[in-house]
C-alpha cells in the first residue's frame, strides 16, 4: 500500500497550488477555481484518512469520503454562487480582474 | 488473443482520445500541426483496438455456424473485465460500484462503426478548418478560407467526444455509460458554442438562425431535463436490481426476480424513465427542439453529433436495455404505444418539416430527427435487431452527407468570399443550383448518401435497414394483430415517403439546373482532406447493408442468410427465449417469416418519393427568382411545416416565459424586492428613529467631551485606513501568513513540551 504520507503530501502540494492561485491570480475565475483546488486538497485528505483508518479498524463508519462528497456538493454550490457573482459584477464593472475591485478601500 | 489481452485493449479503447484530450490542452494548445497529428494518433488508435475487438468478434461469428452461432449465443459476452470503483451503502461486505468493460454482438458492430465514423469526421476537420492556409484572428467566428483560430480547441474537445462515446460503448454498467453520456453532452454544449461571437442579424425572407452561443444553452438545457428523470430511472433500477451490470440485471433470472417483486407494470415505469434520457439525447418529440440549433456548431461537430455520437446514444441505450423494455411492452401494451408511439409521431413530423426548410443543414437535422424516430419506433414495436441495424447504417449515410453539405457550404462560402458578398446565407439552397459540376466529388458522395437515406431499394445500406423495420411492424400487425404494428407501419411508410422527397428535394436544389446566385456559379470543389472521408464513408454508405439481407429474401430459400440479424440478435437471443417460456416477452428474437407486404411497401414509398421530388424540382430546377413550388399547393400548411410546428414559440410561452415570470417577478420583485429588503428596511427605519433620539439626547447631554474622543479617533483611523487597501486578495495574504505563523507555533510549542499547557486551554 502507498504510505499515507504521499496522499498527505499530494495533498498539501495541491492546497499549496491553490492558495498561490487565490494570492497571484488576477483573475476572479481563476481564483474561484484555485479555491476548488483547495477544496479537494483537503477532499483527498479526508478520503485518505478514512481509507488508512478503515484498514485499522475496518467496521468503521464511510465518514471519511460521505465528507469528501458533502465538500464536493458544497463546492459546487459555491462555484455557482461565486460564478454568479462575478457574472454580476462583470456586467457592472466590466472587469473581473480581482486587483480593481476594491469597493471596500479605506 | 488470450482472454486477458482483449481485456486490456478494450479498456484502453477509450483511453486515447481522452487522453489526447488532456496532452492538447495541457501541452500543444499553441501547435496546431502537433494537435490535429495528436487527434489522429489517438482516434487511429482507438480505430485499431476498436477493430481488432470487432474483427475477433466478427471471427468468433464465422467460424460457427452462421444462423446459429453457438458460441455467441451461449456466451454473448465475450470480453468482460469489472474494478471495484465506489464503495456504497453495506461496503463491508463488498457492495461496491463497479467500473467495467463488456463486448458483446451488438458493442462490437459499435466499435466498427463509431471509431471509423469518427475518425472520417476527424481527417475531414483539418480541411474543414482550412489547415495551412493564412491564420485567422477572429476569435469566436468563423474565418472564411482562413486558418481556424481555436484549431487547438477544436480537436481536444472532439477527441473527448469520441472518447467518450466509445467509453458508452464499451461500459458494461449503466453509471459509467451515464459519465460518458454526460460528457458528450459537456462537449456538445462546448462544441455547438463553438463560434461563441457570432451573431445573425434578423433578415425578412432569410433563414431565421439563432446564434451559437444560445443554441449551445438551448441544447444543454434541454437534455439536461431528459438526462434529470433519466438519473432517476437509473437509480430506480439499481435499487430494484442491486446492480448496475448490463448483464447481470437484464438476465432473465434477475428480470422474472424483479417482475415477481414489483410487478411488471412498475417494471414499465422503470422502462420509460430511462427512455426519457432516449428522448432527450436521441432529440425526440417533445425534446426534438434542441437538435437543429445545435447545426450552429462548425459541420463537422455537427456531423459527430447526428451520425456517430450523442443522438446514437440515446437509441444505443435502449436498444441495450432491450431486454427490461420487452418485459415492459409485452406486460403492458402502453408502454409499447408510448414509445412506439413517440417514435413514430416524430418520425413523421420531421419529415414534414424537413420538406420545407431552406437550410442545406436544416434539412438534414430533421431528417436525423425523423430517421431516430424510425429506430425508436422500431424499439417501441420490440424489433430489437432493426433498430441496432438501421442505427448503424444511418450513421455511416448521415455522417456522409452532413459532410458533404458541409462541402457544399464551404464551396459556397469561397464563392462568397470571391464576389465579396457577406449578405446571403450561404446554407440557404435557393441560393444555391447547378453545384453538380462545381463539386463533382461532393455531388456524387451526397447522391449516394441521399439514396441511402430515401432507402434506394437494392443498391443502398438505408433500405435493407428500412426494410427490416417495415418486416418487423407488419408482422406484429399481420401476426399477432396488434394495432402499434399497423399504425407504426403506416406512419412510418408515409414517413420514408416523404423522406425519399424532401431527399431529392434536397439534391435538386443544391446541385442541379443552374447556379441561382454568383455564390454557386464561383464555388469550388474542397480539399483532399475533405473529399477522401467523402469517398470512404459513400463506400460503406452503399454496402453496409449487404449484411442484413433478410433470411429467405423474395421467397428463396436458403440463398440469402441475414448475418446481422443473426450476430446481434444473439446478444439477447438466449434470456429473451427463457423470458418467451416465462410468458414475460411477447417474441424471440428470430428471423421473420418472408412478405412480400413490407418489401412491395418500402420499394414503393422510395421511388415514389424520389419520383415525385424529381418530377417537381429535378425535371425543371428551380431558376432565379422563382418560389419553392411546394408553397401553393400546400398553403398555409407550408408555413406551419416551414415554422417547425411553431414548437419553439410553443415552448416559448408555456414554459420559458413562466419560469422568466416567476424568477423576475415573484423571485426578484415580490421575495427578493418585497419581502427581504422590506424586513431590512423596517430594521433600518427603526434604528433610524432610535438614532435620532438618541442624537437629540446626545447634543444635549454629552456634547464636547464625546467631540473630543472622537477626534482622537479619527486621527487614529486617518493611520489605520491607510491598512484597508480593498484588495481581497492581500488580505487572504495577510490571513494565511498569520494562519502559518500560528501553525508554527503552536508545533513549535508542541515540541517543546507544551501540548498538556495547550490542550488545557481548549478544555
Amino acid at each position: 500500500m502507498i504510505p499515507l504520507s504521499w496522499y498527505l503530501l499530494v495533498a498539501a502540494l495541491l492546497f499549496c497550488i491553490g492558495l498561490y492561485g487565490v494570492v497571484a491570480r488576477r483573475n476572479a475565475v481563476a481564483i474561484l477555481m484555485s479555491v476548488e483546488l483547495m477544496l479537494n486538497a483537503v477532499n483527498i485528505n479526508l478520503v485518505a484518512f478514512w481509507r488508512y483508518g478503515s484498514v485499522l479498524n475496518p467496521d468503521s463508519a464511510p465518514i471519511g469520503w460521505a465528507w469528501a462528497i458533502f465538500v464536493l456538493t458544497v463546492a459546487a454550490a459555491e462555484a455557482a454562487v461565486g460564478l454568479a457573482l462575478i457574472i454580476s459584477i462583470y456586467r457592472r464593472r466590466d472587469s473581473v480582474i480581482a486587483e480593481e475591485l476594491d469597493l471596500l478601500k479605506n | 488473443m488470450s482472454q486477458e489481452t482483449l481485456q486490456t485493449l478494450t479498456w484502453l479503447i477509450p483511453a486515447g482520445p481522452l487522453l489526447v484530450f488532456f496532452l492538447i490542452v495541457l501541452f500543444t494548445k499553441h501547435n496546431r500541426t502537433l494537435s490535429w497529428v495528436l487527434a489522429w494518433a489517438g482516434v487511429i488508435g482507438a480505430l485499431v483496438l476498436s477493430w481488432t475487438i470487432a474483427f475477433n468478434m466478427f471471427g468468433t461469428y464465422l467460424s460457427h455456424d452462421i444462423s446459429h452461432p453457438e458460441e455467441l449465443l451461449e456466451h454473448p459476452v465475450q470480453v468482460a473485465s469489472s474494478i471495484d470503483w465506489l464503495p456504497i451503502g453495506d461496503f463491508a461486505n463488498g457492495t461496491w460500484l463497479k467500473m467495467g468493460v463488456a463486448v458483446d454482438p451488438f458493442t462490437a458492430v459499435m466499435l466498427f462503426m463509431v471509431p471509423f465514423a469518427v475518425f472520417m469526421i476527424f481527417i475531414y476537420s483539418v480541411g474543414y478548418h482550412n489547415y495551412g492556409k493564412p491564420p485567422g484572428t477572429e476569435r469566436g467566428t468563423p474565418n472564411h478560407g482562413k486558418e481556424e483560430p481555436m484549431f487547438s480547441r477544436f480537436f481536444a474537445l472532439m477527441s473527448l467526444f469520441a472518447g467518450a462515446m466509445l467509453l458508452l460503448v464499451v461500459s458494461d454498467n449503466l453509471l459509467m455509460l451515464f459519465i460518458g453520456w454526460e460528457i458528450m453532452g459537456f462537449c456538445s454544449y462546448s462544441l455547438i458554442g463553438f463560434w461563441y461571437a457570432r451573431d445573425y442579424q434578423l433578415v425578412p425572407g432569410a433563414i431565421p438562425h439563432i446564434s451559437p452561443r444560445r443554441a449551445a444553452i438551448k441544447a444543454f438545457m434541454t437534455t439536461r431535463v431528459a438526462d434529470v428523470v433519466m438519473l432517476l430511472g437509473i437509480v430506480y433500477f439499481y435499487s430494484v436490481f442491486g446492480t448496475l451490470n448490463f448483464s447481470q440485471a437484464l438476465s432473465a433470472g434477475s428480470l422474472e426476480h424483479a417482475a415477481m417483486e414489483i410487478g411488471v407494470g412498475m417494471l414499465g415505469v422503470m422502462a420509460l424513465l430511462i427512455f426519457a434520457g432516449t428522448v432527450g439525447k436521441s432529440a425526440q418529440w417533445p425534446l426534438h427542439v434542441w437538435l437543429p440549433d445545435a447545426m450552429e456548431g462548425p459541420t463537422p461537430v455537427s456531423a459527430t453529433i447526428h451520425a456517430a455520437a450523442m443522438v446514437s446514444a440515446g437509441v444505443y441505450l435502449i436498444v441495450r436495455i432491450f431486454p427490461l423494455i420487452a418485459v415492459a411492452i409485452e406486460g403492458n401494451p402502453g408502454v409499447s404505444w408510448v414509445i412506439a408511439g413517440i417514435g413514430a409521431f416524430t418520425a413523421l413530423m420531421a419529415a414534414t418539416i424537413a420538406m420545407a426548410q431552406n437550410d442545406v443543414k436544416g434539412v438534414l437535422a430533421y431528417s436525423t430527427i425523423s430517421q431516430l424516430g424510425f429506430m425508436v419506433a422500431a424499439v417501441g414495436i420490440g424489433a430489437y435487431v432493426a433498430a441496432a441495424f438501421h442505427l448503424i447504417t444511418h450513421a455511416f449515410f448521415k455522417a456522409l452527407l452532413f459532410l458533404a453539405s458541409g462541402s457544399v457550404i464551404h464551396g459556397m462560402e469561397h464563392g462568397a468570399e470571391h464576389v465579396h458578398d457577406h449578405h446571403t446565407d450561404p446554407q440557404d439552397m435557393r441560393y444555391m443550383g447547378g453545384l453538380r459540376h462545381k463539386m463533382p466529388i461532393t455531388f456524387w458522395t451526397f447522391l449516394i448518401g441521399g439514396m441511402s437515406l430515401s432507402g434506394l431499394p437494392l443498391i443502398t445500406a438505408g433500405f435493407w435497414s428500412k426494410d427490416e423495420i417495415f418486416a418487423d411492424a407488419w408482422y406484429l400487425w399481420s401476426h399477432d394483430t396488434n394495432a402499434t404494428g399497423l399504425f407504426v407501419f403506416v406512419m412510418l411508410a408515409v414517413a420514408a415517403f416523404l423522406t425519399a422527397f424532401y431527399t431529392m428535394r434536397q439534391i435538386s436544389l443544391t446541385f442541379l439546373g443552374k447556379p441561382r446566385t454568383p455564390l454557386a456559379e464561383h464555388a469550388h470543389e474542397s480539399n483532399g482532406f475533405m473529399t477522401v472521408p467523402l469517398v470512404l464513408l459513400s463506400v460503406l454508405a452503399a454496402i453496409a447493408g449487404f449484411v442484413g439481407i433478410p433470411d429467405n429474401f423474395l421467397g428463396t430459400e436458403g440463398v440469402f442468410v441475414n448475418m446481422y440479424h443473426h450476430f446481434v440478435g444473439a446478444t439477447i437471443e438466449e434470456p429473451i427465449a427463457e423470458l418467451y417460456d416465462l410468458h414475460l416477452v411477447g417474441h424471440k428474437i428470430e428471423t421473420l417469416p418472408w412478405s412480400w407486404t413490407p418489401l412491395a411497401t418500402s420499394v414503393v414509398v422510395a421511388l415514389g418519393g424520389l419520383l415525385v421530388g424529381y418530377l417537381i424540382y429535378g425535371r425543371k430546377p428551380l431558376t432565379k427568382e422563382q418560389d419553392d413550388p411546394l408553397i401553393r399547393p400546400l398553403g398555409p400548411l407550408h408555413g406551419f411545416f416551414q415554422n417547425k410546428w411553431y414548437w419553439d414559440e410553443l415552448y416559448q410561452v408555456v414554459f420559458i416565459r413562466p419560469v422568466v415570470y416567476f424568477s423576475e417577478v415573484i423571485v426578484f420583485e415580490v421575495m427578493d424586492k418585497g419581502i427581504i429588503d422590506g424586513i431590512l428596511h423596517l430594521v433600518a427605519r427603526t434604528f433610524y428613529a432610535i438614532g435620532r433620539g438618541a442624537k437629540a439626547t446626545e447634543e444635549a447631554v454629552f456634547g464636547r467631551a464625546v467631540d473630543w474622543v472622537k477626534d482622537q479617533f479619527l486621527a487614529m483611523t486617518k493611520e489605520v485606513r491607510q491598512l484597508q487597501t480593498g484588495k481581497v486578495q492581500e488580505y487572504v495574504l495577510v490571513s494565511g501568513l498569520i494562519a502559518a505563523a500560528l501553525a508554527f507555533m503552536i508545533i513549535f510549542l508542541i515540541n517543546f513540551g507544551w501540548s498538556e499547557q495547550i490542550m488545557s486551554w481548549f478544555q
